[in-house]
């Protein structure tokens, strides 16, 4: 057990290294960096003494030994606009990406589950047939449509602009951005959960479960469902990236102020070590909760522990 | 001439049908609909500024509307049908041999390409697709070539896992070991015997994965940050038409309706072929 979490840490740490030896290569490969990080229209002598300050006069490995030690003190260079530190700006958006974010997955977990369990204890009935069909329909839905057309229902029929950055303090301005990110995983979710749990009442030991006389409702939830829920632990894992990603367009569609609407101001105006260092960061987040979920199933499925 | 013993073709679904129908609908539209309207896609025409559709108040002489220059919104829709089109396509193909080069390769070397490959693919499950593409776009000047690349790049690392432990486990068949005693040639048993053998599972992914293709270029473009504009796409023309979405609803309406309708064709037709073609992937129990 030992042997397995150190290599799932060791794992990690060497995907978090690539990444980051990745976008220094990158960085460093794609242009001049000293010009890049420099405001666009800085004189030759203002470059020059970036590239001086930047060590881009040395040896590449002594570059980036220099890089890396950067980053473990928590150097991540400054935004070029407002000459504050990238990791403060960062700081600063993250708990309005919280905050939509937890909604959205909450949201999406909640609904998600309770549809894919009634469709799976309904099956091939028409709630099942309307339940896959709303997880194709909202695996297809492009969240930018939909965060317009929940802008438009809301102004016409609610007289309530949700698109402002004003909006971002009323509960209808957390839900319906929310909604609009969580919709996606909502969708398969729901998907998720029905052939889970389709999968496991047809399992022996719900047979055994049965003929020991334990009722309907009591084997449903103290049999069925736990042992459902295991693979869906790697879904919530899996579904953090679309979660990042789809909090890029929905930021950007409610103009809330968050990490994703940042992410792509930086890249319209070329905010190099703002855009570096939020593409780390997420990186860096998803890799741990990828960690964590694999940990997690040390303590949910003791036939793992076993081994 | 058929008997009562013929294998009897499952009927495709109705909702399958309907998808079909779609997508040949959206080709042809994309292939000629520009010549459905009289008027060019970049042309504007300041007196014709924000017509609505007909039904809401507009004319036949721009059936579908205007937007904030005068341009005609029908014409518009075809030339980024056109470009979806062609990104969607073109981008997925170039995901799938990309991803299954590399996924076969890996198989067949092991050793230390495998290791790179193996570890490329756990990278690249670290980031979103959508930020690996904002992170370039921030480092390059935005050109189409690049656009396409990068949309290319989406799923890759689906197919090298896949295609991996599909040569993994053909490798091991005994019809493999067969003809390797026979005396084929390397390349024989993999490019006659195995690749046939395993090329469903690429695509099926293809079908899988294309309408994430479609979903990554409209939302690239509706950002600002994918199709430039002279050209135009579908995301294109909504990223045009949101400022003005309680005034101009048709300018992203029409072209969002188009996006959801393409994406949801394609999965169906995406799903309908896994489970007809694959049923180890089988969605449903």
């Amino acid at each position: 057990m030992i042997g397995f979490i150190l290599s799932r840490v060791a794992r990690a740490i060497i995907t978090l290294l690539v990444t980051v030896t990745l976008v220094f290569v990158f960085i460093r490969f794609s242009g001049d960096p000293a010009a890049a990080l420099a405001p666009p229209d800085a004189p030759q002598e203002v470059i020059e003494q970036y590239r001086r300050a930047l060590g881009l006069d040395q040896p590449f490995w002594v570059q980036y030994t220099g890089y890396l030690g950067r980053l473990i003190q928590g150097d991540f260079g400054y935004s070029i606009h407002s000459g504050r530190p990238s990791l403060q700006i960062f700081l600063d958006r993250l708990p309005a990406t919280l905050r939509l974010g937890g909604t959205a997955l909450l949201i999406s977990l909640v609904c998600g589950i309770t549809l894919g369990a009634v469709a799976a204890l309904n099956r091939g009935r028409p709630i099942d047939r309307g339940v896959m069909a709303f997880s194709v329909f909202a695996f297809a839905m492009p969240n930018f449509l939909f965060g317009l057309v929940v802008i438009l229902v809301g102004s016409l029929a609610f007289q309530v602009y949700l698109g402002g950055q004003g909006a971002s303090s009323t509960a209808l301005g957390l839900i319906a951005p929310a909604l609009t990110l969580g919709l996606a995983s909502m969708g398969s979710y729901a998907r998720f959960t029905r052939s889970s749990l389709l999968e496991t009442i047809n399992k022996p030991f719900m047979l055994a479960a049965e003929a020991r006389g334990i009722p309907y409702k009591r084997r449903l939830i103290r049999h069925a469902l736990p042992n459902a829920a295991i693979p869906l632990v790697t879904l919530v894992g899996l579904s953090l990236g679309s979660l990042i990603a789809g909090s890029v367009v929905t930021e950007q569609v409610f103009a809330w102020p968050g990490v994703g609407q940042l992410l792509v101001r930086s890249v319209a105006t070329r905010d190099i070590a703002t855009v570096q260092f939020l593409v780390l960061a997420i990186a860096a987040t998803m890799i741990t909760a990828n960690l964590i979920v694999d940990l997690l199933y040390l303590v949910i499925d003791p036939r793992i522990r076993a081994k | 001439m058929s008997d009562a013993t013929t294998y009897q073709r499952p009927a495709i679904p109705w909702a399958v049908r309907l998808a079909l129908g779609f997508i040949a609908v959206f080709v042809l539209f994309a292939l000629f609909g520009q010549w459905l309207s009289p008027h060019e896609f970049r042309a504007t025409s300041l007196l014709d500024r924000l017509r609505p559709p007909v039904g809401f108040g507009g004319t036949w002489d721009y059936p579908l509307g205007t937007d904030a220059r005068g341009r005609d919104l029908l014409v518009r829709l075809a030339v980024g049908a056109q470009i979806t089109l062609i990104v969607a396509v073109v981008g997925t193909l170039i995901g799938a041999v990309l991803g299954s080069l590399l996924g076969v390769l890996a198989a067949a070397r092991r050793g230390f390409v495998e290791t790179v490959v193996v570890g490329a693919v756990d990278v690249q499950a670290s980031l979103p697709i959508i930020v690996v593409a904002l992170f370039v776009l921030a480092m390059f000047d935005s050109s189409f070539t690049l656009f396409l690349l990068l949309i290319g790049l989406t799923g890759w690392e689906v197919y090298a896992r896949l295609m991996r432990g599909a040569v993994l486990s053909a490798k091991e068949q005994g019809y493999v070991t067969a003809v390797r005693a026979l005396g084929a040639s390397p390349y024989r048993i993999y490019l006659r015997h195995i690749l046939p053998n395993v090329v469903s599972v690429a695509l099926v992914q293809f079908t899988v994965n294309m309408p994430l293709t479609v979903l990554l270029e409209t939302a690239l473009s509706f950002l600002g940050l994918g199709v430039q504009s002279p050209l135009t796409s579908l995301g294109q023309i909504m990223s045009e038409g949101r400022d003005r979405l309680l005034t101009a609803w048709w300018l992203t309406l029409f072209p969002g309706v188009i996006i959801f309708l393409l994406a949801l064709s394609i999965s169906l037709v995406g799903d309908w072929v896994r489970d007809r073609f694959d049923p180890t992937l089988r969605s449903e129990n």
